[in-house]
């Protein structure tokens, strides 16, 4: 590289072009430096975002947990692990943890399970395969207030599920008044309308594994089973990861379906623990105790997703 | 012989599977019909028994009502643009994000990129606390500023840089080293190079993210509290009468109206959406 020179050695117009800049600054602008220059101010935006508003309020969340937080007063008094002690002995804890397990518990198994075979199904070539994917994606595109208010409308005492079944002769229930039925009803909406977006997950994976391989082993004599088993399903299986984790995590969070249907109830049999964390901080206005519950929570899905990281080596096939 | 027998197993296995899939298409398809169906009817034939899935006279009343009866068209544009103004500051927070993480070397590249996934994995809920403290602090309670900025720049955003960076890992090297020697900045080939080729990675982003923003419901229920603030989930729980009753031919009209601008997002980025999905990772 020259020297700057402030004479144009292009001749002519020498007055229009500008002079370069100093040559130290030229040397220090690498390309590898301008670029990683960049890289930091395009990440930026979405690093700050994690940072305010993730990061730092589950620091602020831990800080909550060990201190007594009077609202109306606006004094904080640190409890160390009062909370958390608290939170031992809290005779409605067990029955709302064992509603988390079974709801998050249905929703993943039924989610995963009926969602692969959803996708298997339609994976195949025949008429009206579209129409039926598009059917059974539907319920994606109804919010998920008002299609739990729909189904709230359905499931009630004198509600259309029970108007059928009385038209057909079977006795109905009253679905969401019964501690035995209630977590099933949650369950199946929340359910049904979510598999839609597992099944065309498990439908882009599906279509990703090569049709070689499923002639050679129809060749071969393979049944359709074995099929399944030893090919397609270890190919799909970082998909099925994926889902696995998301799926997991969403149903850990299911606040709405909840609060609409249920309110928790009857007792405390659909009282999940995200409804548990929102009815002591904003309705009991416990910050401390509601900060405490919502760390457990936390502890859950880092729990569950670090158990499915480790556990992936055992069953996640990667082709490379 | 043999080949007429076998015709016709394969005619059974047909109808069977038709028929399977109907009986499981049902509870799909069966409540999305009801609640457009029954908007039309007056309240006393929502409850007739045996149920009818039509209106025996069907009227626009509901739909009156439910614009009289509260803001409603207030609260329906509250939806639309705050899910609007998400989705775009999300697909350009994401691409930018999602670009730099695939593409760029800098020095802690993948730790910033693990401290952007716990994004991912904290649920809205654990975090809602004390973000309500922080929002009140900037006195930003009862304004639409909490659900922009947390959508837009934290949870549904990581999910979207996630997808992005997926995205443009697959994407060959030797396009940007060409526009390199043309001269092109990092600037300029992520908007001139890389974002026009991204579309089906950035529609399923944006039906993602549209679809977060649209069903929030704990955000709203917890920050805003002003009836004209509102947004469509909160809303559709609020017709009731005087009696705590529910009025449900208005909550369906209601409900039935809120499918529309998630329709039209659809159609928008429906085809572009599956073959996004395929293409940025999440697939086998």
């Amino acid at each position: 590289m020259t020297a700057p020179t402030l004479v144009d050695t292009r001749g002519g117009m020498s007055a229009d072009v500008p002079p370069r800049g100093p040559l130290p600054q030229r040397l220090f602008w690498t390309t590898g430096r301008r670029d990683a220059l960049t890289g930091y101010l395009f990440i930026l935006p979405q690093l700050i975002g994690v940072l305010v508003f993730v990061i730092v309020p589950v620091g602020l969340g831990v800080f909550y947990s060990m201190n007594d937080w009077n609202i109306f007063t606006g004094k904080m008094q640190f409890v160390g692990g009062e909370h958390y002690a608290a939170a031992l002995s809290d005779p409605q804890l067990p029955a709302v943890l064992a509603a988390t397990a079974a709801f998050s518990g249905g929703v993943v198994v039924l989610n995963i399970g009926l969602g692969l075979l959803l996708a298997v199904l339609l994976n195949r070539r025949f008429r009206g395969v579209t129409l039926f994917r598009t059917l059974f994606f539907s319920p994606v595109v109804v919010s998920v207030v008002a299609w739990t208010l729909v189904w709230g409308f359905l499931l009630q005492d004198n509600g259309g599920i029970n108007a059928v079944l009385e038209a057909v002769g079977i006795p109905g229930a009253n679905w969401l008044q019964q501690g035995s039925t209630a977590m099933l009803a949650v369950v199946f909406t929340q359910v049904v309308r979510s598999v839609g977006i597992n099944m065309i997950l498990f439908l882009a994976a599906l279509q990703g594994v090569p049709g070689e391989l499923y002639e050679a082993a129809r060749i071969d004599g393979a049944r359709p089973r074995t099929i399944f088993f030893r090919i397609t399903l270890p190919l799909i299986s970082p998909t099925l990861l994926l889902t696995a984790i998301i799926t997991i995590v969403g149903a850990l969070q299911a606040f709405a379906q909840i609060a609409v249907l249920t309110e928790g109830g009857p007792g405390l049999s659909t009282t999940v623990l995200v409804y548990y964390v929102y009815q002591q901080a904003f309705a009991f206005n416990d910050i401390g105790y509601g900060s405490t519950l919502a760390l457990m929570l936390l502890s859950f899905v880092l729990l569950l997703t670090l158990l499915q990281w480790q556990l992936r080596k055992k069953w996640v096939f990667y082709e490379s | 012989m043999r080949a007429d027998q076998r015709r016709a197993a394969a005619l059974v296995r047909r109808v069977v599977l038709y028929l399977a899939l109907c009986v499981l298409a049902a509870p799909f398809v069966i409540p999305t019909v009801w609640m457009i169906t029954s908007s039309f009817k007056p309240l006393n034939e929502i409850f007739q028994v045996p149920p009818s899935l039509f209106a025996a006279q069907p009227s626009w009343d509901a739909y009156a009502e439910a614009f009289s009866f509260q803001p409603f068209a207030r609260q329906y544009f509250n939806s639309v643009y705050i899910a609007i103004v998400v989705t775009v500051v999300t697909m350009i927070v994401s691409s930018l994000a999602g670009y730099a993480f695939a593409r760029i070397r800098f020095v802690g590249s993948n730790v910033l990129f693990l401290v952007v996934l716990v994004g991912l994995l904290v649920p809205s809920e654990v975090t809602i606390v004390p973000l309500f403290q922080m929002f009140k602090g900037w006195g930003m309670i009862n304004t639409h500023w909490p659900l922009i900025l947390v959508t837009a720049l934290a949870g549904p955003c990581v999910l979207a840089t996630f997808i992005m960076r997926q995205f443009f890992l697959t994407l060959p090297v030797e396009l940007e080293e060409a526009a390199r020697l043309d001269g092109l900045g990092r600037p300029a080939i992520w908007w001139r190079i890389a974002l026009p080729l991204a579309g089906p990675a950035l529609s399923a982003v944006a039906i993602l993210t549209f679809l977060s923003s649209w069903n929030l419901y704990l955000e709203p229920t917890v920050y805003l509290t002003s009836p004209e603030l509102f947004t469509l989930p909160q809303a559709l729980t609020r017709f009731t009468d005087a009696y705590g009753g529910e009025m449900w031919n208005v909550q369906l009209a209601a409900a039935t109206m809120t499918v529309v601008p998630v329709l039209v997002v659809f159609l928008i980025a429906q085809r572009q959406f599956v073959e996004g999905l395929a293409h940025s990772g999440l697939k086998g």
